[in-house]
């Protein structure tokens, strides 16, 4: 049974739709996964959905390619489901034609003769309404008896920055092929839920000048379209071990290698001198990218948004990993 | 030195390959976020200063390594990169994809002014022109096959589009040549032509079926619009499809070499190795596979545990009732220790990937080039990976 959800802090209440994108390599799916399990800890009941086909969520929650279809892959903290959905257009498209136009049969006849395929690959904007759609439709469906929302929220494992906004922006996507009739009122229906406070639109960004930059382009482009810019989680952050000062001596190249010698000394450690030339080697290079991770930061803090920051992991993702970045996004109320 | 330089697979010297006057066309390849263009990049600038007329072609390449190399706009025009060392008597020049122009510009070479307007006006061609997901990858093809036609460059190193999946490189040709050609073009054309009904029939399907299915769904307009799309294509077609066969059997030859691009991260490995499997099935000479962001130490034979057990002894000691010992350096030195065993994790996991990767495919060689301590965008740094490519020592970064 489902019980509805307590209330908690979070910067997105009121969010129902948490659209997640990011470059490629930021580790995008590994967020929106980990958003989705904090969103459901606390019995909740969160859909992730899955659109560009490369069954990333199963992988990660280490679950057989999963089917076009709603399936339960975790159960959260605290106990709430994660349900996942991998969303095939042309499925997609079947699914619609059934559901509005009783086409079902015909809409197998046309996918034979590759109608489907070349509707959902070239018309303009169909595929991205389709898969939109769904998500909207999981935004939107209550039980029928109860008259509750079925999901509580819904988290998208949405395409990279690059594409973000196009791939959201339905309405004008559409407008090339349909002015009018069932394929707009669609489009009208999904842009209702994507354009208003019910869609919050995440980056995932790593503190690198090139991911930082797509990211603040990305919500530029996002906001002169009109659409909800949500948060920019951070991820692969290292946790800052040095004072300060050690930090800003490393930088500039000036270990004190003494200072080691005479740490290693007590440590018990063999040929201090030499393992404190190494280890120097090493602060001056994790100096140097902390201070250029720090430029990183400031940019990005100047889009205003609320960042979140996931730690680096030192080993392979996993689901205990995962659980573990799910309770960080709790803690700071991004979830 | 590099930690566990045994049990090395074969070495990928970039030299050799960029070297030899053999080599016209080198393909990098890999899932986004791995450094392809980079490496595209450093491998063009290494091959000029060794002496090659080289030209690299980048697709949506990030901003600053983009005016790194002198580029500013998309405008499918190689230009001279300001900068490489031209003493060896090599040049250097780099474009970026323009997707939509050359698609424009293979029309107007297919067809007729009237029926290129025609094409261009319509809703469907604007859609596969600009935004279309195998559209870059069929016109970077095009555009190969185009400077490799033209001869003006004895190599030409190409950077693939950031696809949705490695394999959509290789397929979009196809997937293209299947929408303008064959049944659909016929069931679209059908009120043109008589023989299209006859398929029709023959599939036990109605046009009107279909029409009805399209006009209930989508309006009238965009039905008319479809055949009007289909039927202009159709008569461009033809030289399309040829083309695509061409750069095909291009890709094929002895002078081509694809190199896998990756990071020594599970998904990108994993996308490496379907690149790897799908190359061997298409026939396609493959140079090796370039693992970028390798993370080195300068202190390998101080073990992860160790360091961390050395660590949590200068934590006690400083809280513990040993606390009247001079603290001098403890903080520091714990710092240190803390950070090297989160390398020495990290250098660990990274070989294990790599072992993964080159236990199933044991053949593929493979150069490492160290993880940067900056991003790269600038000459010196390409200069520096370039130099890790050939196999000569780049710096140890982060």
């Amino acid at each position: 049974m489902h019980t509805p959800p307590r209330a908690r802090d979070s910067d997105w209440e009121g969010v129902r739709l948490h659209v997640v994108t990011g470059k490629g390599g930021t580790g995008k799916t590994t967020a929106a996964a980990a958003l989705a399990l904090g969103l459901a800890s606390g019995g909740r009941k969160v859909l992730l959905i899955e659109v560009e086909g490369r069954q990333g969520i199963a992988q990660l929650f280490d679950v057989p390619p999963l089917p076009y279809e709603e399936r339960k892959v975790a159960v959260a903290p605290g106990g709430g489901d994660v349900f996942a959905l991998v969303v095939d257009p042309e499925e997609a498209l079947l699914d619609y034609l059934a559901m509005f136009y009783n086409l079902r049969q015909a809409g197998r006849a046309l996918t034979r003769l590759g109608v489907m395929d070349f509707a959902t690959t070239i018309a303009p904007g169909l595929r991205d309404v389709l898969l939109t759609g769904k998500a909207t439709e999981a935004v939107r469906r209550r039980d029928k008896r109860t008259g509750r929302f079925v999901y509580d929220a819904v988290v998208m494992d949405a395409p990279p920055t690059g594409r973000i906004t196009r791939f959201l922006n339905v309405n004008t996507e559409v407008a090339g092929i349909a002015r009018v009739g069932p394929i707009r009122n669609h489009a009208d229906a999904v842009m209702k839920v994507i354009g208003s406070p019910q869609t919050a639109v995440h980056f995932v960004t790593l503190l690198e000048d090139m991911p930082a930059q797509e990211t603040l382009d990305g919500i530029e482009e996002l906001r002169a379209a009109g659409l909800p810019a949500g948060g920019i989680i951070v991820n692969m952050v290292r946790s800052p071990l040095l004072s300060d000062d050690d930090m800003a001596a490393a930088a500039g190249g000036g270990v004190d290698t003494a200072r080691l010698v005479l740490g290693l000394k007590a440590a018990g450690l063999d040929e201090p001198e030499r393992t404190a030339e190494g280890l120097s080697a090493e602060l001056v290079g994790h100096a140097r990218r902390v201070a250029l991770e720090r430029n990183v930061r400031e940019v990005l803090e100047r889009a205003g948004l609320p960042c979140y920051e996931l730690p680096l992991l030192p080993d392979d993702m996993d689901l205990a990993g995962l659980y573990r970045l799910a309770g960080e996004l709790r803690e700071q109320e991004a979830a | 030195m590099a930690v566990g330089a045994q049990a090395e697979p074969a070495a990928l010297d970039a030299d050799a390959l960029i070297d030899d006057p053999r080599t016209r066309i080198i393909v990098c390849c890999g899932s986004g976020g791995v450094g392809k263009t980079t490496t595209a990049a450093a491998l063009g600038l290494r091959a000029a200063e060794r002496g090659r007329d080289a030209v690299v072609l980048t697709v949506d390449p990030a901003r600053r390594l983009a005016q790194s190399m002198g580029l500013t706009e998309l405008d499918n025009i190689p230009r001279p990169v300001p900068g490489a060392d031209t003493a060896a008597g090599g040049t250097l020049h780099a474009m970026m994809l323009d997707m939509k122009r050359t698609f424009d510009e293979i029309v107007e070479a297919h067809a007729d002014p009237d029926r290129a307007r025609q094409i261009f006006a319509n809703p469907f061609y604007k859609s596969l022109s600009s935004s279309f997901s195998g559209t870059q990858e069929y016109m970077a093809m095009e555009k190969l096959g185009q400077l490799r036609q033209s001869d003006e460059w004895d190599l030409i190193i190409v950077d693939t589009p950031p696809s949705r999946s490695a394999l959509d490189f290789l397929d979009a040709p196809k997937r293209l040549g299947r929408f303008l050609d064959g049944r659909l073009i016929k069931i679209l054309t059908a009120p043109a032509k008589a023989g299209g009904r006859a398929y029709l029939r023959l599939l036990g399907a109605g046009f009107g079926m279909f029409t009805g299915v399209v006009t209930k769904v989508l309006g009238a307009q965009v039905l008319k619009d479809m055949q009007t799309f289909v039927t202009a294509f159709d008569a461009v077609f033809g030289g399309f499809q040829e083309r695509a066969e061409q750069t095909y059997r291009l890709l094929q030859t002895q002078g081509t070499a694809f190199v896998v691009v990756a990071a020594p991260e599970r998904d990108a490995l994993r996308e490496a190795s379907y690149f790897v499997e799908r190359l061997d099935r298409e026939r396609m000479p493959l140079a090796g596979l370039v693992l970028n962001r390798v993370h080195r130490s300068a202190l390998p034979e101080l073990s992860a545990a160790r360091s961390l057990a050395a660590a949590e002894t200068l934590a006690q000691g400083r809280t513990g009732s040993a606390a009247a010992e001079p603290a001098e350096g403890r903080g520091l030195t714990e710092a240190a220790l803390r950070l090297h065993a989160d390398r020495m994790r990290t250098i660990a996991r990274e070989r294990r990937l790599r072992e993964h990767f080159t236990s199933a495919h044991p053949a593929i060689a493979v150069a490492e080039v160290p993880a940067q301590p900056e991003d790269v965008h600038d000459l010196a740094a390409l200069r520096r990976i370039g130099a890790a490519l050939g196999g000569g020592s780049a710096e140890a970064g982060d």
